[in-house]
């Protein structure tokens, strides 16, 4: 298989996850906003926050207000991370690659897009957003479905499971991150709450259900960082998704270092004491450090397989530097 | 209101439907009933279902507007059009006949030039032709073929006879649009398929791969084969990877090939370089090998045409097949074919003027206002005079240039195209249309079931191609005897 096909289809897995990840947010706060006493403001600038955009978001906007977030989130063209744009960049990646993925997986990539450039002005408004919001998480699931049923799992669907992946881990770190940290800190927030918030951070993550179904305790907040980092069940915990992601690489040729990195990083996750990393204020610290791991990984895989390998100048993987 | 076909009056034109009003030809009489039996709104849902699938199904081209590249849709009508089984059988015999000698004439420009020796060919038409390659002499490739993939436009005049207008040897596009246009109307009209004998087209991809593989240097049962794009902005991009999905081939850019010290060619894929048989190229001679041919393209591989005189690597079409794809050229296959095979051509050529004699080249000036002009090498319809659509000052141009440089220009007489029903806003009427047929050579020669039929959508415009307007239908080859 071809590096730069390689390449292109990690970078459509990762773009549809992401697409399907901001969605998946947005809704989640967005019902969340209705629930909330109108005594409570939540800060939409939260949701870029956790999208790791601000500078962007800053050099477009002056008011951080819920239509300019929204806006900016799902359909602002210039900002590379919105749905609108992750959407065309997950369908350029399988035009370049259709020789590769089932012409139904395409299809299905087509029309997403399509679907989402026409439809998204409705969803910057609240009337059209749910609406807007459950159909993208659910045409994303499409691909995903038929992707697992339609496809021969070969490497192209490792390097297709590999984006996911790493994409879900970046994404969950993120939302325990910023989501779980301003939280954990934050000492005004009302008792009655707190619980909401939480699950409002289990729903981002679709792991409301799982987590009731799992845990089987009052929502608090360690238990669901715990349960969002650690769990090797669920689809979008952090350790989970670092397991698939090994798996996939130890199906791929040469896979020596990119292994390495993701042992590293799964070690990471399952070994954490979160209690002790709330108590002493180390949550964030950690999160950073993970996050790290994760991008160590995508230097390695890129490092290994993509066409950057044939470059005569070191890789990426010399470049950066393991830490711990 | 369903169809009538006796208010739909094609004349003065050849039909491909209808012989006269109310009377459709024998082979399309399952189509035309067909037709009348649908109401004006069955009509216009199945027009609306064709155009949605084409969305669905993400069927484009790609143009070239205002400073950026714009997919659009694949402009078709849900019209066919029907050629009886036993007329195609003699134009399918006419094609082969056409690119053996044409492969023949190639064969024999890079390797003695005995028709020129022999004076059937004068050395000048090749001599200063921009698609000669003084690279490629003494080279001969596997069975002598050089063109192994060839788009033939052919049109009828007003008695119906077929005359094939050009050939394109270089890298034609379009036959994905006839396997696409047959799948749309599969779709739209299921039922006439199951009443008739229409001949699959489906085959081509199978034999496209088989004549690749016939081309292989290494003698494997699964040689690499991939199909060479210039990349995703490349009008036919979407052919390009449609062809190499229908054929579980590589679809390669320049940057993933790489021609090693050995001199063979090699892709970069995750299990590190792996040696490539056969490239369908899809790319111009003059931006294949930086080392060969233009060192600023950026689209090639360096190194590819010596792994190819090496015999490393074959190349389909073959560098320099172009040197017959040329409007002057054209003017002597009639001449090759009774020289090299010593036959008459089955399909005759449309008459043409070269404008390197003078008393042709004045007659061409006299009558521009009737005329068709062309640039020998030009593809794509551009830079042509259509005569009697021409203004003064436009003539008056053509003149300047073709005097300038008489070899480089022909003229043909305005054909009266045939035309055929084609769905407009207001219901059917007649439009022009040509026709593309794909032959292959490699070990054997195949032609495609019909071809890509391509329509002029504009009321008697006579310009069919898809980036100035035109439109397609699919193309049936009936057999009415089966």
């Amino acid at each position: 298989m071809l590096s730069r096909v390689a390449e292109r289809l990690y970078w459509m897995a990762r773009y549809i996850e992401r697409a399907e990840n901001i969605a998946r947010m947005t809704e989640a706060f967005h019902l969340l906003a209705l629930d909330m006493p109108r005594t409570e403001t939540l800060s939409w600038r939260g949701l870029v926050a956790v999208s790791g955009l601000d500078a962007i978001f800053e050099e477009h906007y002056q008011r951080e207000d819920e239509r300019n977030c929204v806006k900016f989130l799902l359909a602002d063209t210039y900002n590379p991370g919105s749905i609108l744009s992750s959407l065309r960049a997950a369908r350029e990646n399988v035009r370049t690659t259709r020789d590769l993925v089932p012409t139904a997986a395409w299809e299905i990539v087509n029309e997403l897009y399509i679907f989402a450039r026409d439809n998204v002005d409705a969803a910057i408004g609240k009337r059209g957003r749910f609406e807007f919001l459950t159909s993208i998480v659910g045409r994303c699931q499409m691909l995903t479905g038929m992707l697992a049923g339609g496809m021969s799992h070969d490497a192209a669907y490792d390097f297709i499971r590999l984006g996911r992946n790493l994409e879900r881990t970046d994404m969950a770190t993120r939302q325990i991150d910023v989501g779980a940290i301003k939280l954990l800190s934050r000492k005004d927030t009302p008792e009655p709450y707190e619980g909401l918030l939480w699950t409002s951070v289990l729903r981002s993550q679709s792991g409301f259900q799982m987590y009731r179904q799992h845990v089987r305790r009052r929502i608090t907040g360690p238990d669901v960082v715990r349960f969002l980092l650690q769990d090797l069940a669920f689809p979008r915990a952090v350790a989970h998704a670092i397991n698939q992601s090994q798996i996939a690489i130890s199906n791929l040729p040469r896979n020596a270092t990119p292994l390495r990195y993701a042992m590293q990083a799964r070690r990471h996750a399952l070994d954490a004491d979160v209690d002790k990393l709330i108590a002493s204020d180390g949550l964030h610290d950690f999160m950073d450090q993970l996050q790290l791991d994760i991008a160590q990984l995508h230097g390695a895989i890129a490092g290994c397989w993509f066409p950057q390998a044939f470059d005569d100048k070191p890789t990426t993987v010399e470049n950066v530097t393991p830490t711990a | 209101m369903s169809i009538d076909w006796k208010a739909y009056d094609p004349r003065p034109f050849f039909d491909e439907l209808i012989a006269a009003p109310g009377q459709p030809r024998i082979a399309a009489r399952t189509l035309t009933d067909y037709l009348a039996s649908l109401d004006d709104a069955e009509i216009r849902s199945r027009k609306q279902a064709a155009e949605l699938a084409i969305i669905e199904m993400g069927i484009s081209f790609t143009v070239y507007s205002e400073g950026e590249n714009i997919d659009r849709a694949w402009p078709f009508d849900i019209i066919p059009r029907v050629i009886p089984r036993k007329e195609w059988d003699v134009v399918q015999a006419g094609l082969v006949q056409r690119l053996s000698a044409l492969n023949m004439f190639i064969d024999d420009i890079y390797n003695g030039q005995r028709i020129v020796r022999d004076k059937v060919v004068p050395e000048y038409v090749f001599a200063n032709s921009r698609n000669f390659r003084k690279q490629c002499v003494g080279h001969s490739p596997p069975y002598g073929v050089w063109a192994h993939i060839c788009g033939s436009d052919l049109v009828r005049d007003g008695s119906g006879t077929f005359y094939v207008l050009e050939d394109n040897l270089r890298v034609p596009s379009g036959v994905s649009y006839m396997l696409e246009n047959r799948q749309v109307t599969k779709r739209v009209f299921p039922e006439i398929f199951e009443n008739s004998n229409i001949l699959p087209v489906d085959e081509y991809t199978t034999q496209l791969f088989d004549m690749l593989a016939s081309i292989s240097p290494r003698p494997l049962d699964y040689p690499k084969v991939a199909v060479l794009t210039p990349g995703i902005f490349n009008s036919a991009y979407f052919e390009h990877s449609f062809l190499a999905q229908r054929m579980g081939a590589q679809l390669v850019e320049g940057a993933d090939l790489v021609v090693e010290d050995d001199d063979c060619v090699y892709m970069r894929t995750i299990d590190g370089l792996e040696r490539v048989d056969v490239i369908y190229r899809r790319i111009d001679d003059e931006f294949m090998d930086p080392e060969a041919f233009r060192a600023d393209s950026m689209l090639g591989v360096p190194g590819l045409l010596r792994a190819w005189r090496a015999g490393n690597v074959g190349l389909a079409n073959a560098p320099g097949s172009g040197v017959a794809d040329d409007k002057v050229i054209y003017t002597f296959v009639p001449a090759m074919i009774k020289y090299y095979l010593d036959q008459d051509p089955i399909i005759p050529n449309v008459p043409t003027w070269l404008c390197t004699g003078e008393k042709e080249r004045e007659h061409v000036i006299a009558h521009l206002d009737e005329l068709v002009v062309k640039p020998a090498n030009e593809s794509g319809g551009y830079g042509m005079l259509v005569g009697p659509h021409s203004t003064k000052k436009q003539r008056a141009e053509f003149a300047e240039l073709i005097r300038k440089d008489p070899r480089n220009y022909i003229a043909q007489p305005t054909l009266d195209l045939s035309v055929a029903p084609t769905l407009c806003d207001d219901g059917l009427e007649p439009r022009h249309l040509d026709l593309r047929p794909f032959i292959l050579q490699g070990v054997r020669t195949d032609v495609t079931a019909g071809g890509l039929t391509r329509v002029a959508m504009k009321k008697g415009s006579l310009v069919v191609n898809s980036s100035q307007g035109g439109g397609s239908k699919d193309t049936w080859i009936v057999d009415e005897e089966a």
